[in-house]
């Protein structure tokens, strides 16, 4: 069932200016629960004026948002609550931290949505470990942190109030390869564990081939399509289109499908490509022996 | 064979860098301290180097030296034959090594595209109608002359990373250093300013030093250097350094997706090279051997 | 939203004025000044109301804009009204009660001073409607700069205006981001009592401040490696220079000045 679902949702940047955008444009979406979805689009394709819809930060000019069936607009004193079951990450988060300690700026959250201390305490200690921050640095404070360490304190802060949906803008942006690859583990990780729904913002689409089920495709303000990450894969004419690309390891394997090479369809990880090669080869090489074991019994 | 020094744009000699303040803080000077150890380079002139490592790994540190920003405690670095620790040479060499860094927005310093780009030779005492020429120059060279009246602030980050180069094309330099330019970027920043970079090397032959995480813009380069823990440990063509995919991996590192496939084709025992780059190159060894 | 503030109050638009130097404009809007200020009789109004005529038919800018401008200052007019109303004592008195009372003289040198604020606030709002932050500065360091014999730092005071106009739109959307940031783990940061709404600003002003810090330190650094030395031997992409227009323009406004001068001696 549909925890999240939006209806001819439609914003307008600077209604009834010279200036006026379409950000978003009649999106209708239904999201279910636990879900690793990736959100991918070009820059200005609405993706982000659309995730601050889910958590009431951006009221839709038009059209309506549910969450568990509830429209988040009709009573405007419950929209807190929406965020705190609506967690969103932003960009570069680090940029938010402010106080004296990492445990304090993890529990702002928290304690924002009226825990006692034992609950808090449990949330933040919880939430750091998920996310491989060391014990001995939560008294620290965060500005003294590394780059990597700042930014999982920062999402920590979001994760441990436990949101039902969590989106996270980019939350790789600037990191070293080895640094993407253990926070997308981590995020994964989050999501298996909590049960939730995670939209994973995202330019790298070798990154949301691996780490995602579904992706939601935006494109100049309108939903291109929502649907199982290996389908939209397969659409790479349709994606090189709106400027977006495949992962380098299916273009090549889906042109090597194009030039009559017998490969199965929707080979979007480098393990995947392997495994299917492999086979091939495997194949190719008995029927070798096998035509050669053939030629000699003759 | 000796390099004529003619041809060398940076020369690094054993060149050793620590923050005086960690010293200070730990109080004992022990190894662990030093963000560089030992580095010794040399850039031939209009070369395409490439320095990966990962965060941390003193990368940005050794680019700093390339402009003088830094001086190294022990050791030396020339830039076109010019000690950095020479305090005459300071403008000289941050002329002609010209640096672009990460976050576009904070290396912007006019509110106006134009006069962003003629703050260097501004500051240089360059004639109006020379700096007029200039600024023209630079800011086709990077395709942004069009929008030459814009305030930063309306543009996309991979143009105001364009600006960014331009403003350092105008100092008229012999080599541009770029400290990770596409970090912030979108993959559509990201291409324009890889376009830039190599147009600027192979049509002007500007040498250019490129500092990134990305696997594939370092594959554009004709050499990679990688940086671990201060120490330089590889260095060679992008296909010889990519090849290597478990001693990438174990470094923090990552190669290109076509790479790690021939990597493990060519270790499952097959007839494939693991030197492979692009999808081009992929497709083809991959039909070769099917 | 915080993005949609327009930063100063620049309307480009092309016109003549717009086209002035802007140090003429600036020397020109003192002496618009001097010449309100330089008695307290009709003809001063008279003047300069054809003064801010005559300057915004050439500028193009929409009469709005000026009534505009007077808006923000709508609350100092009514004040002063009210104190030269209940203080002054000159004249016919017009109406009483109890101690109130006001008076002929209350009543016209209130007037008068609301003509003559309004009046100020016209003009001067043509100088900035016309002229863009950055030559305003510029034109502020050229006329400042016999200053600097003196010490004074004239070249730094403009660069720092200059960097301080080119980062307040990346410092408004920063703001937002963090708002925004802060909003989503549950900060409240428009409803309450005065008390928790200021602490309720620290989340949004700590992150603030770092980031304004962390942006000066790596901004010096790339002005460094892009050899800024400070103004010494500095030269300019942009030259002020003067033309026949800019000359014109200061007679006029000296022509001005002595004409009022002139009547308020003869007809007072």
């Amino acid at each position: 069932m549909a925890i999240l679902k939006t209806e001819d949702l439609t914003y307008i940047y600077s209604a009834g200016t010279p200036f006026e955008k379409t950000a978003v444009d009649h999106v209708n979406l239904e999201i279910e629960s636990n879900q690793m979805i990736g959100v991918i689009g070009h820059t200005g394709s609405g993706k982000s004026t659309l995730m601050q819809h889910f958590n009431g930060l951006l009221q839709p000019t038009s059209g309506k948002i549910y969450l568990e069936q509830r429209d988040i607009w009709a009573d405007k004193s419950r929209l807190r609550e929406v965020r705190f079951q609506v967690g969103l990450v932003f960009q570069y988060p680090e940029y938010q931290l402010f106080e004296e300690t990492v445990y304090k700026d993890i529990a702002f959250g928290v304690r924002n949505m009226g825990l006692n201390e034992t609950e808090i305490r449990e949330r933040v200690l919880e939430t750091a470990q998920m996310l491989g921050i060391e014990k001995d640095l939560l008294e620290r404070s965060p500005f003294a942190l590394s780059g990597g360490q700042k930014r999982r304190t920062a999402i920590a802060g979001v994760m441990a109030m436990r949101p039902k949906i969590l989106v996270l803008d980019e939350p790789c942006a600037g990191l070293d390869p080895k640094g993407r690859n253990i926070m997308l583990r981590q995020i994964r990780d989050y999501q298996k564990k909590t049960g939730s729904t995670v939209l994973l913002v995202s330019h790298s689409m070798e990154d949301v081939a691996e780490f995602t089920e579904k992706l939601l495709v935006m494109s100049h303000a309108k939903l291109f399509c929502y649907e199982d990450t290996k389908l939209v894969f397969r659409k790479s004419e349709e994606l090189k289109e709106l400027g977006l690309r495949i992962p380098q390891i299916a273009s090549v394997m889906q042109a090597l499908r194009k030039n009559g090479y017998d490969l199965p369809e929707d080979l979007y990880t480098v393990e995947q490509a392997k495994q299917a090669v492999l086979y091939l080869l495997q194949n190719s090489r008995n029927d070798q022996i096998n035509r050669r074991e053939d030629g000699s019994s003759c | 064979m000796e390099n004529n020094i003619n041809n060398i744009m940076i020369r690094a000699e054993h060149l050793w860098f620590r923050y005086p303040s960690d010293t200070e803080i730990s109080g004992n000077a022990t190894e662990n301290n030093w963000i560089l150890k030992d580095i010794s380079l040399k850039i031939q002139k209009g070369s395409f180097t490439a320095i990966l490592g990962h965060n941390g790994s003193g990368k940005s540190t050794l680019a700093k030296h390339m402009n003088a920003i830094l001086i190294p405690e022990k050791g030396d670095l020339f830039v076109a034959g010019m000690n950095t620790r020479e305090e005459k040479n300071l403008f000289t060499i941050r002329q002609k090594a010209g640096m672009v860094f990460q976050n576009p927005d904070n290396q912007i310093v006019a509110s106006i595209v134009e006069e962003d780009v003629a703050f260097a030779p501004e500051n240089l005492g360059v004639p109006p109608a020379e700096i007029r020429r200039r600024v023209d120059d630079a800011l086709k060279a990077v395709r942004m002359y069009e929008y030459r009246h814009h305030a930063p602030s309306q543009l996309s980050g991979g143009q105001k990373q364009r600006v960014a180069i331009a403003g350092v094309i105008a100092m008229q330099p012999d080599c541009i250093i770029l400290d990770e330019p596409t970090a912030m970027l979108d993959p559509q920043g990201r291409q324009e300013v890889m376009e830039t970079i190599l147009k600027l090397n192979r049509e002007q032959g500007i040498t250019i030093i490129l500092i990134t995480h990305y696997m594939e813009e370092a594959a554009l380069a004709e050499r990679v250097v990688v940086i671990d823990n201060g120490e330089m440990i590889l260095d060679n063509t992008p296909a010889k350094v990519f090849s290597q995919m478990e001693r990438m991996k174990a470094l923090g590192l990552d190669v290109p997706q076509v790479t790690e496939l021939a990597w493990e084709l060519n270790r499952a025992g097959f007839q494939i090279s693991p030197e492979i780059l692009t999808e081009p190159e992929c497709i083809a060894a991959l039909e070769k051997l099917l | 939203m915080l993005k949609d503030i327009t930063l100063g109050q620049y309307f480009p638009v092309d016109s003549v004025i717009h086209k002035l130097d802007p140090r003429f404009k600036i020397i020109d809007t003192l002496i618009f000044i001097v010449m309100l200020f330089s008695g307290n009789y009709i003809w001063n109004l008279l003047a300069g109301t054809i003064f801010v005529i005559l300057v915004q038919g050439l500028s193009k800018i929409p009469f709005r804009m000026s009534v505009k401008s007077i808006q923000p200052i709508f609350p100092v007019l009514v004040f002063t009204a009210i104190l030269n109303l209940a203080f002054i004592d000159t004249g016919e008195t017009l109406w009483s009660w109890k101690f109130l009372k006001i008076t002929e003289g209350g009543l016209q040198t209130s007037i008068f001073m609301i003509c003559r604020i309004i009046l100020l606030i016209t003009g001067s709002s043509l100088l900035t409607y016309t002229t863009s932050p950055i030559l305003l500065t510029d034109a502020i360091e050229s006329l400042l700069s016999p200053l600097k014999k003196i010490k004074f730092p004239v070249h730094e005071m403009a660069m720092m205006m200059s960097i301080a106009l080119r980062f307040i739109p990346t410092l408004i959307e920063e703001t937002d981001k963090i708002m925004a940031a802060q909003k989503a783990r549950g900060a409240m940061l428009d409803n309450g009592k005065l008390l928790d709404r200021v602490k309720a600003m620290i989340p949004i002003l700590i992150p603030l401040f770092v980031s304004a810090f962390r942006r000066a330190e790596e901004l010096a650094t790339a002005m460094e490696c892009r050899c800024y030395q400070g103004g010494e031997g500095r030269t300019r992409l942009r030259q002020l220079q003067a033309t026949g227009k800019d000359y014109c323009s200061l007679t006029i406004c000296l022509l001005f000045l002595i004409i009022v001068i002139l009547l308020n001696c003869i007809y007072n």
